[in-house]
């Protein structure tokens, strides 16, 4: 009789307790290896900020997010996080809405489809932040400059992706719903939108990644607060103390965004799983 | 030979001198046909005849050359509740429990499609009944990808009872089915349309299916032969080359073995699957008294 293998090769089947010990594995190699580098780099010169030490970090989000900033009384990381959180979650948001009325009507429409799948198809090859000054010089640099980015560089994928999610649905679906009386809104929106929006949903998680790299840059070139504006502040004092819990923090942020999607459609669309199977 | 339906009550449905074409290839060729209120019509037929197309035209899915299709005196227009359909798949919708699939025909046609919270007191009732003709009680919230084949098939049967379809148009709907739950669907159909007095087009390629389950056999097959001489470069669609009532007792498989029903399969197989012997139009076997031919010169 063969033994599988532990962890190589393709027959092999970890215990449990091998598979969790496996997931921390990188994550710790990380900690280990950057710890060791900033120790080295502290030893031979203590006043070094590149690889700043746990406890150097630890004293900036104690100032950062624990107590008001001398200058303005603000707590500043919440104020950064939520104004970049309510930017992303509006530009993202109003994004998916268009996308899901466009990709519906493209996919089920053939009169819309001619007019619009050529011309979005289009948008979407333009990289968004190669327009971002016309959106600076148009809508000026406040917010709404930045949630068009993030609307302008998202919508058109999840336009297509819909789209191509509508055209999956077999025409047996469209026939039977048509000879059950359906008019053709309700084919459009509580046939085939109910059947599209968990994918719809998966769609807006692949873009939520690019989504803050539009709000990132934005918030680099012209903001007076958000968690990208001041990354790039610290930039200018070698803050990486700073820097680096900010960005652990965005990838914390963005982690738990998705989880709350993908949760969303676990628990709201049992059957899109399911029926995947 | 030929029947208008002027004055007297409407068929179910009246197609007359049909003639669908693809690009050039003639694939419906001229066809007439007639079915009557409360007719099991079973349509079979070679692969490439041209069934699937005749059903998407009743079904108004596509659109024919030539000709009129009428379903109760009604131009058959696009898709609409004149007319129900089963598929082979697909006829469920996933998304909606097996009570909400049956009741989606009340909600599409009762409801405005932006206040679908609006509910009548009686359809939950009417569609629980029919879930228990259809011996589906207990899955009523289960979604469709937990039940099996044979239970899709009797949800998909349901949610086109509560529509009362003037026509019920069935294509292949068995087709996917393992042989045992298939005989078992074939009884419970032919008992439904016996109490419900539905009009059924039922579309399949196995002849025994066929055989069995109507009271009207219609062949459709490209294999024939007409006044245009046998060369290959004629454009010749699928016609209906046979017309057979059927007795049909319900419930009964026992005539499954029976010497007269092998006879019966064993002649329509030579009128219509076989491309070695040609009939000529002249000669089809077309003994249902609805069955009629318009007359073309060939």
């Amino acid at each position: 009789m063969n033994k599988p293998p532990l962890v190589i090769g393709l027959h092999a089947s970890p215990p449990a307790w091998l598979k969790r010990l496996l997931i921390l594995l990188p994550f710790v190699l990380v900690i280990v290896v950057y710890l060791w580098a900033s120790d080295a780099r502290l030893a031979e010169n203590p006043a070094d900020k590149i690889l700043p030490s746990l406890s150097q970090m630890g004293d900036a989000i104690q100032r950062m997010a624990f107590a008001p900033d001398r200058r303005t009384g603000d707590y500043l990381l919440w104020q950064d996080t939520l104004a970049s959180l309510t930017r992303i979650v509006i530009g993202v948001g109003s994004a998916l809405l268009v996308a899901i009325l466009l990709g519906l009507n493209i996919g089920l429409f053939v009169g819309f489809r001619s007019v619009l799948l050529a011309f979005i198809t289009m948008i979407a090859m333009v990289p968004p932040l190669a327009i971002l000054p016309i959106l600076f010089i148009a809508f000026g640099v406040d917010e709404f400059g930045k949630v068009a980015l993030i609307f302008i560089g998202t919508f058109p994928i999840m336009t297509r992706d819909i789209y191509l999610s509508v055209i999956k649905v077999p025409s047996e679906q469209l026939v039977k719903s048509l000879t059950m009386g359906a008019s053709s809104m309700a084919l459009t929106y509580r046939i085939i939108l109910p059947q599209v929006l968990p994918r719809a949903i998966d769609s807006l998680r692949l873009c939520l990644g690019a989504a803050w790299l539009f709000l990132i840059a934005s918030e680099a070139i012209a903001a007076t607060e958000g968690l990208g504006y001041r990354i790039f502040l610290m930039r200018r004092y070698l803050a990486m103390d700073v820097i680096i819990p900010y960005v652990a923090w965005i990838t914390f942020l963005g982690f738990t965004l998705d989880f709350l999607l993908s949760l969303l459609n676990r628990k709201m669309f049992s059957w899109y799983a399911e029926s995947k199977k | 030979m030929t029947s208008t339906g002027s004055g007297a009550a409407f068929k179910k449905l009246e197609i007359t001198d049909v003639v669908k074409n693809y690009g050039s290839k003639c694939v419906l060729d001229d066809i007439d046909l007639h079915v009557s209120h409360g007719e099991f019509c079973t349509l079979v037929g070679p692969s490439g005849c041209g069934k699937s197309t005749l059903l998407r035209l009743i079904l108004g899915q596509e659109q024919a050359n030539q000709g009129s299709i009428l379903v109760e005196g009604q131009p058959a227009g696009f898709p609409d509740p004149y007319r129900g359909i089963v598929f082979q798949r697909y006829s469920l919708f996933p998304h909606l429990s097996v009570l909400d699939n049956v009741l989606l025909g009340k909600h599409l046609t009762h409801q405005r499609w932006w206040m679908p919270w609006r509910r009548q007191s009686g359809w939950k009732e009417e569609a629980m009944s029919l879930l228990e003709r259809v011996r589906l009680t207990e899955a009523a919230e289960k979604y469709p990808h937990e039940l099996s084949g044979g239970m899709q098939q009797r949800a998909a049967i349901a949610q086109a009872l509560i529509m009362k379809h003037p026509v019920l148009l069935m294509d292949e709907p068995f087709g996917a089915l393992d042989p045992d739950t298939r005989e078992d669907l074939q009884i419970f159909l032919l008992d439904i349309w016996e109490k419900e007095q539905l009009t059924i087009f039922f579309v399949t390629h196995d002849l025994e299916e066929a055989c069995f389950l109507g009271s009207r056999l219609l062949v459709l097959s490209q294999y024939y032969t007409d006044d245009r001489g046998n060369d290959p470069d004629v454009n010749r669609g699928g016609k209906i080359v046979a017309d057979h009532p059927l007795k049909n007792i319900a419930g009964s498989t026992v005539i499954k073995d029976q010497m007269e029903f092998r006879d019966l399969i064993e002649s329509v197989r030579r009128e219509g699957f076989n491309p070695e012997i040609r009939q000529h139009v002249d000669t089809f076997n077309l003994n249902h008294p609805d069955s009629f031919r318009t007359l073309n010169e060939y």
